[in-house]
């Protein structure tokens, strides 16, 4: 017994060092693996308000930028409403072809709210942007994050006022994607190396595909609405050796200053993940 | 000042800038990360208990892992380099009892030529575990022989145009007084 006590007086320094090694390397390996570490949810809420701080004032060199998207948002969708559409002559007939909007909001699927950006940092190789809005707003996990211009990422944690996006700019990001030309699907992916591009793989060899075209989330992704911007191509990677493009995509948002984003809901995610888990269990 | 209140502001200036004048620069190419926050843990005296320092460099680091939010990620490296300083310093010091007559590791205190070896083996340590843990998750090898490399450099960089522009001025203290 007393060499015992002998030996971690002698070794107390390394046997620290080994402790708090492996406290920090559960952290990581358990972030990774769920989002969630010790302390977690105070840290976040402290350092979201210093984050807050210093977005306050970086916005201000943003506004322009942040204006331009809007705008262009705007015009976009007033482009879509039925007024902008009349046709001079009898034989086409006008027909409203929306849903009515039920009070009781059962065939609404998505639902959009705003949320601020408080921080955002993106040198590394898992990026996660923090938004202030959290769960006391009604956030919850794995609701899809979209900008002006296009995907953002999903909600990985949530605290009271502040939750962590994991952005597009991840390793373990991922999404279904489609090219707008042909509705191919394929998924989209970050390889680590510049902010600027994504990568779309699993697109058939089949597929009209050239450097400019759209692609936009597809009506198979599971957080987000079809039709949403994912980028454009920037480059087709002929893979002699499959059936597959993987394509490199422009970036559709600006990744360095997005002031403020899109939150999604899907009304209906529960019944849906719940009728495919069923599935699985057979 | 008090050392103990020195080392609290330093705390906190090391970790705002490490997160919002570093982290803020627009990413230059993959295998570039401006690390600079390590110097802390180099800063701290000598004077300190190797677990006293190895748990203030825990800390350190978590808390610039929670701005970030890749909990352990650089609290695991800044404790590695925490537990090897006093092994480096104790071959290093080239004068008999500077560790008694300076505050703290320093050009001054230990000379050019020994401080700059602790310095670039204490990154190059610092950054191969870093980079090692994040190996770990994504496996490519260049990857990882390229960011030491290129990380260490923007570091190394960094901290001589720190160590010019903060000069620290250490007074020599005896025991006489």
């Amino acid at each position: 017994m007393r060499n015992i006590f002998l030996f971690i007086r002698r070794f107390s320094n390394f046997l620290l060092f080994l402790v708090l090694q492996i406290i920090a390397i559960t952290f990581l390996v358990r972030y990774n693996k769920s989002h969630e570490a010790a302390f977690m949810g105070v840290a976040g809420e402290v350092t979201g308000k210093i984050n807050q701080r210093y977005t306050n004032v970086n916005n201000y060199f943003g506004l322009k930028e942040t204006n331009d998207a809007l705008v262009k948002e705007n015009i976009h969708l007033r482009n879509l409403l039925k007024e902008n559409y009349q046709s001079p002559d009898t034989t086409q007939r006008f027909v409203i072809d929306s849903i009515r909007v039920d009070s009781l909001l059962r065939i609404q699927k998505f639902k959009y709210y705003d949320a601020p950006v408080a921080g955002n940092f993106m040198s590394a190789q898992n990026n996660y942007i923090t938004i202030h809005r959290g769960a006391n707003q009604g956030v919850k996990k794995d609701w899809g994050v979209i900008s002006a211009q296009g995907i953002v990422g999903r909600v990985v944690n949530v605290g009271p006022n502040f939750s962590v996006v994991m952005s597009a700019l991840h390793r373990q990001f991922s999404v279904n994607a489609m090219l707008k030309k042909g509705g191919e699907r394929g998924s989209v992916y970050w390889d680590g190396e510049s902010p600027l591009f994504l990568y779309l793989k699993d697109i058939p060899k089949s597929a009209q595909v050239q450097k400019g075209d759209t692609v936009l989330t597809s009506t198979v992704s599971d957080i987000y609405p079809p039709g949403i911007m994912v980028g454009t191509i920037a480059e087709i990677i002929n893979e002699k050796s499959s059936n597959f493009y993987k394509l490199k995509l422009k970036t559709a948002t600006a990744f360095s200053n997005i002031q403020y984003v899109t939150v999604i809901e899907d009304l209906q995610k529960e019944e849906r993940s719940q009728v495919e888990k069923e599935v699985k269990k057979n | 000042m008090s050392p103990l209140l020195k080392n609290i502001t330093r705390f906190v200036l090391f970790i705002l800038v490490q997160v919002f004048v570093l982290h803020q620069v627009r990413p230059l190419h993959q295998f570039v990360v401006p690390y600079l926050y390590f110097l802390y843990i180099l800063w701290l005296p000598f004077n300190m208990k190797r677990g006293m320092l190895m748990a203030v460099s825990f800390l350190f680091g978590l808390t610039l892992d929670y701005f970030l939010k890749t909990p352990g990620l650089h609290a695991a490296p800044c404790v590695l380099i925490a537990y090897i300083r006093p092994f480096l310093v104790n071959q290093l010091i080239s004068q008999e009892g500077a560790e008694q007559n300076y505050a703290s590791p320093s050009v001054k205190s230990m000379g050019w030529a020994p401080y700059t070896t602790l310095v670039v083996i204490t990154t190059l340590l610092h950054h191969c575990y870093l980079v090692f843990l994040e190996w770990m998750q994504f496996d490519n090898f260049w990857f990882f022989a390229g960011k030491v490399l290129g990380t260490s450099a923007v570091s190394l960089l960094l901290i001589f145009i720190t160590e010019l522009l903060f000069f620290r001025k250490e007074k020599f203290r005896t025991n006489t007084a």
